[in-house]
């Protein structure tokens, strides 16, 4: 081996070791931890690569396209002394990225001295503002009961073979800044989207771009895409790159980002890989220890900052394997995210779209985006009143497939019924209607309507008053 | 103050190597590479020197220098804690925005406390006077109703040979100077403190008093003491966050320490935004007058997670030397345990169960244990009490954390999944959650109360055992099979599980409810199914129970009564009496 100093950086000719994406470079002085690299093969092809640990002598690269071709003696590594960065720029909506942020789609590069640091900084938490408005996606399932705010990140649990790209698609296509129940709907800003797609089949990709064509978004979408027969281990840099972009589009030239991540279990599955070949000790199935710190770094590049007016949501999708909601990738997920839209299997098959199962859903945020003056006043309980009693339907569920339903009590057949309008008329709507937040709120009392009155504690007397329309509305 | 003392050889992530100098000691604070970024050293081998930093170290190389300091990793102590919010190395988040925008960048130094701000202190000694260890030299106003108590730091002692008289001083400037042997020292109202050396006290008391949080599941069914220790485990979306805030904002204690370890962003903003604009029940104050905030969200730094514990309960500790009773909650001891892991997967050390090092436990351990009810050295009584949300993963409670957790603990309240997904908030399970401090507490509840907290809270927990039995036969048989003095029990379980431990910690009224109106509402729901049950027993069908006007006037009573109408529940008495009583002559005959 032997070292050069090249313009730019040192170069080393030859390497010690390949295993996998892993190389080892020796002779190397003066090296930076997370330094970018250049790698250069025996037919003059380059690669990108990075620094994953230094001591003396010695680095350890880690290759963002594999080590397929690599030699121990044709292989030269450039360091450039600098951590990834990518260039910035508002141009680069409408344009599509490979994984690294390099075009792909015949266009130029973008023109901008703008470079960003892939690995983003740590919002300051006293810099932040507390999400508080709501966006209006026209999906009930969401905007009822598990409202989105700007500057919320909120995952889309799903499986393999269900709609989540549908839906994701659809929240992106209809979501506008929320207004009160009532208030006239007027044109609302629109949002800029990043999409990232990391290890997703170039289907998937193509149904987004068609997506995006069809409802004339596409000039305003830039797409960065890594795809399943991609270099997996580009995958850990994809979802940065994009959340670079996101950074500068929300927080310098003010805008509101809609950042729609797909599928982060590639993602952890990258992430698993590198982590073996170094020989890391693992926690919960081969997954590094650290996949908690590693998720936080991308999902927290979410929210509203003080000296800008833009803001970062986040729509990460993740296919849960084997349906498992305890799967270390969905759940170090929820710990993170401010809530989950969970898909749920039994609705899917039932036909009913989007099948959201709203009990394991949740919005963190959604408390402080709803209510007086911001949808309506009895929101809050209105919601809380129907997961209460889809809650009991679950309940009388099971008691009815034991029993029969016959023997069920009166209120209980009235929760029976309650149950199966709800998936029909709440749940379930097309992939074009665009509810408003008054109709979702008309549909949830019409439904509540069903059950007794007694039976509905979460919500004021008053409202029942005022908005309860059942039989025994009169007593 | 700083010398080189090695030069970096190795770097991965948090953890680096640097070969220098025999004489750096244990847990030094050390300042690496050429923006000196703050670390600790963790090992030391021959003249191998291993340190954990707080700080990110991209970009740092080989070669560079690392400097001794010569102390130990500590906190800074002294007035103008209260109100602030820090990173888990104490650094002033407000200051960090200042200087380098809404990024947290590397390399920022400052003083944790203001060198510029006075504080209007007063004198409590006089020269001449012998003083010890932790002895109050003086007050000073740190809000303005909260008296911060200045104290001999606890390893001097000496005669005071000269005080200042009261005034408005910096945290550097001399308000005391103390003969120690032969030499004077001047103190002023700012001392360091090592974060892993727990502050002394002469001895622990027993703990009997409770901490209100004014939580109706928590004081009522599963009590912690003040000085004592409770975990809080659950899956995400279960609510241990919404818990935490809500202690925070309700518990009776004199300070708050609240560490945001590895958790969300906007949660701490959440808090520094709400607790301004929120009043102290009790002094009338806003909740931030007595808060301190440590913030170590998830994506800062992995070793300053580490520390934000320490650093949070020396803080804590100082408080409470004052004579203060003191709410630490620690969201969430798991990411401290995981930044412990990572830590030691670095440093290639065997791990135990879960790739967590075989030093777990004890870390829990010495950390659980400091809290206490203690008397301290200055004559004064004070507490920590620590409240750990453990988050599981997979919600599953048999993992590492969880079960080491529950060794150092005695009030344990267990989050459940199915009771969130059924929007049951606080979604702790009464049936798999324990208090150890319940016999300790019950004459303070007699004392406070005139009433008999013990025996009607065994009662309400009998009767919701009771029910669990129950339900198991209504999931196989439906309810209609069970005798009326079964279905009469879970009637009443409905109003314990609506009226009592459900609690919506958005609403006004039900935020807080005091012990009052807590051992009322329990006291009438009982009420409630002693009588019903006195009239099943004659003979008179479920139904007529189930539709009394008085049960929905008692589940919504949590909501519409506040703390101040308690005598508005003397008129749900009445109605029970006036209701019942009519059924009750109908089947008497």
């Amino acid at each position: 081996m032997s070292v050069v100093t090249v313009q730019g950086g040192q170069e080393v000719v030859g390497v010690a070791r390949i295993e996998g994406p892993i190389l080892v470079v020796e002779g190397a002085a003066n090296v930076s931890y997370d330094e970018v690299v250049e790698i250069r093969d025996s037919r003059g092809h380059v690669r990108r690569g990075r620094v994953l640990e230094v001591g003396e002598g010695f680095a350890v690269i880690q290759s963002f396209a594999g080590s397929t071709g690599l030699s121990i003696d044709g292989t030269r590594v450039r360091f450039l002394g600098n951590t990834l960065h990518i260039p910035v720029a508002e141009e680069m909506l409408g344009r599509i990225f490979d994984g690294l942020g390099n075009p792909i789609d015949g266009g130029p590069e973008p023109l901008t001295d703008r470079y960003m640091d892939v690995n983003g900084q740590p919002i300051n938490p006293t810099a932040r503002i507390y999400p508080r408005d709501y966006i209006q996606t026209g999906i009930s399932t969401i905007d009822g009961v598990n409202t989105l705010l700007r500057g919320q990140k909120l995952p889309l649990f799903s499986g393999a073979g269900m709609p989540h790209d549908q839906l994701a698609a659809q929240i992106v296509r209809q979501a506008t800044l929320g207004k009160v129940a009532g208030a006239p709907q007027t044109e609302g800003e629109e949002f800029a989207i990043v999409f990232a797609a990391m290890g997703v089949k170039n289907d998937v990709a193509d149904y987004f771009r068609r997506s995006f064509t069809e409802s004339g978004a596409l000039t305003r979408v830039a797409m960065f895409l890594n795809l399943a027969d991609d270099p997996p281990v580009e995958r850990i840099v994809t979802p940065r790159a994009a959340l670079t972009l996101a950074e500068y589009l929300a927080y310098e030239l003010e805008k509101h980002v809609l950042v729609v991540l797909t599928d982060m279990t590639n993602y952890g599955e990258a992430l698993r890989q590198i982590s073996n070949v170094r020989g890391e000790v693992p926690s919960r199935k081969g997954y590094p220890g650290y996949l908690y710190s590693d998720l936080a770094s991308i999902y927290e590049r979410t929210g509203r900052i003080r000296t800008s007016k833009g803001s970062i949501t986040q729509i990460p999708i993740l296919t849960m394997p084997n349906d498992d909601i305890t799967h270390p990738m969905p759940d170090l997920t929820g710990y993170i995210t401010e809530g989950q839209i969970v898909l749920g299997r039994e609705l899917h098959f039932a036909g009913i779209y989007p099948p959201v199962a709203v009990l394991p859903s949740l919005s963190r945020l959604m408390k402080d985006g709803i209510g007086k003056n911001r949808t309506r006043d009895d929101h809050p309980r209105w919601g809380a009143q129907l997961y209460a009693a889809y809650a009991k339907t679950q309940d009388v569920r099971a008691l009815a497939s034991v029993i029969g339903e016959e023997e069920l009590t009166e209120v209980d057949q009235k929760y029976l019924k309650f149950g199966r309008a709800f998936e029909r008329e709440f749940v379930n709507q097309s992939f074009t209607e665009n509810r408003t937040i008054e109709r979702t709120l008309e549909i949830g009392w019409k439904l509540l309507s069903m059950l007794p009155k007694q039976e509905l504690t979460r919500v004021t007397l008053d409202e029942i008053a005022q908005y309860y329309k059942g039989d025994d509305a009169a007593n | 103050m700083s010398d080189q003392v090695g030069t970096i050889t190795w770097i991965s992530g948090p953890v680096v190597r640097a070969r220098g100098s025999r004489h750096v000691g244990m847990l030094e604070l050390v300042e690496v590479g050429t923006e000196r970024l703050v670390g600790e050293v963790i090992g030391l081998r021959g003249d191998q020197i291993t340190v954990q930093v707080y700080e990110e170290t991209s970009g740092m190389k080989t070669g560079a220098p690392i400097y001794g300091t010569g102390l130990p990793l500590s906190v800074e102590l002294g007035p103008g804690l209260i109100q602030s919010i820090y990173d888990g190395v104490q650094r002033p988040l407000p200051l960090i925005e200042e200087a380098m925008g809404p990024f947290i960048k590397r390399g920022a130094r400052f003083n944790a406390i203001s060198r510029e701000k006075k504080w209007r202190f007063t004198p409590k000694v006089r020269a001449g006077d012998e003083v010890k260890g932790g002895a109050i030299l003086g007050i000073a106003m740190e809000t303005e109703t909260f008296e911060h108590r200045v104290m001999l730091n606890p390893d001097d002692s000496g005669t005071i040979t000269w005080v200042a008289s009261a005034g408005d001083y910096t945290v550097e400037d001399a308000i005391a100077k103390v003969k120690m042997g032969k030499e004077e020292k001047t103190i002023t109202m700012l001392q360091r403190w090592p974060v892993r050396r727990p502050r002394p006290f002469v001895r622990r008391r027993g703990v009997n008093v409770p901490l209100i949080t004014g939580q109706r599941i928590l004081d009522t069914f599963f009590p912690v003491a003040k000085g004592g220790a409770a975990g809080i485990p659950g899956p995400f979306g279960s609510g241990k966050t919404v818990t935490q805030h809500s202690i925070a904002k309700w518990a009776d204690a004199e300070v708050i320490v609240y560490i945001g370890c590895g958790e969300r962003g906007n949660e701490m903003t959440e808090v520094l935004q709400e607790f301004p604009h929120l009043v102290d029940p009790r002094t009338g104050r806003p909740l931030m007058e007595r808060t301190v905030l440590i913030a170590n969200t998830s994506n800062m730094p992995v070793a300053a997670r580490e520390a934000s514990i320490y650093t949070g309960i020396t803080i804590a500790e100082y408080y409470r030397d004052m004579g203060y009773h003191v709410a630490l909650m620690a969201d969430s001891t798991s990411r401290w345990a995981e930044a412990l892991r990572e830590v030691s997967g670095r440093l290639e050390e065997m791990p135990a169960e879960e790739g967590y090092p075989a030093y777990l436990a004890g870390r829990l351990a010495e950390f659980y244990e400091r809290a206490g009810f203690v008397d301290n050295l200055n004559g004064t009584q004070g507490s920590v009490s620590i409240v750990g949300a453990v988050s599981p993963p997979g919600g599953d409670f048999s993992e590492p954390v969880t079960q080491h957790t529950k060794r150092y603990i005695r009030c344990f309240w267990a989050l459940d999944k199915s009771l969130a997904s059924a929007r049951h908030f606080p979604a702790i399970n009464w049936l798999d959650s324990y208090s150890e401090y319940i016999e300790d507490v019950a004459a303070w509840w007699r004392e406070k109360t005139g009433k008999d907290w013990l025996t009607m809270r065994n009662r309400a927990m009998e009767l919701l055992s009771e029910e669990a039995r129950l339900s198991q036969i209504v999931k196989l048989v439906g309810p209609d099979a069970l005798p009326y003095t079964e279905r009469m029990v879970l009637e009443t379980t409905r109003l314990i599980r609506e009226g009592i431990l459900q609690q919506n910690a958005t609403e006004t009224v039900d935020a807080y409810s005091s012990v009052e109106k807590q051992i009322r509402m329990l006291e009438l729901v009982l009420y409630f199914h002693e009588r019903g049950m006195a009239i099943i027993k004659r003979g008179a069908p479920i139904n007529l129970i189930h539709d009394l006007p008085v049960v929905d006037t008692i589940i919504r009573a949590k909501s519409t009564i506040t703390n101040e109408e308690m005598t508005r529940f003397d008129d749900i008495q009445k109605q029970i009496d006036q209701q019942m009583g009519q059924l009750d002559a109908e089947y008497r005959s």
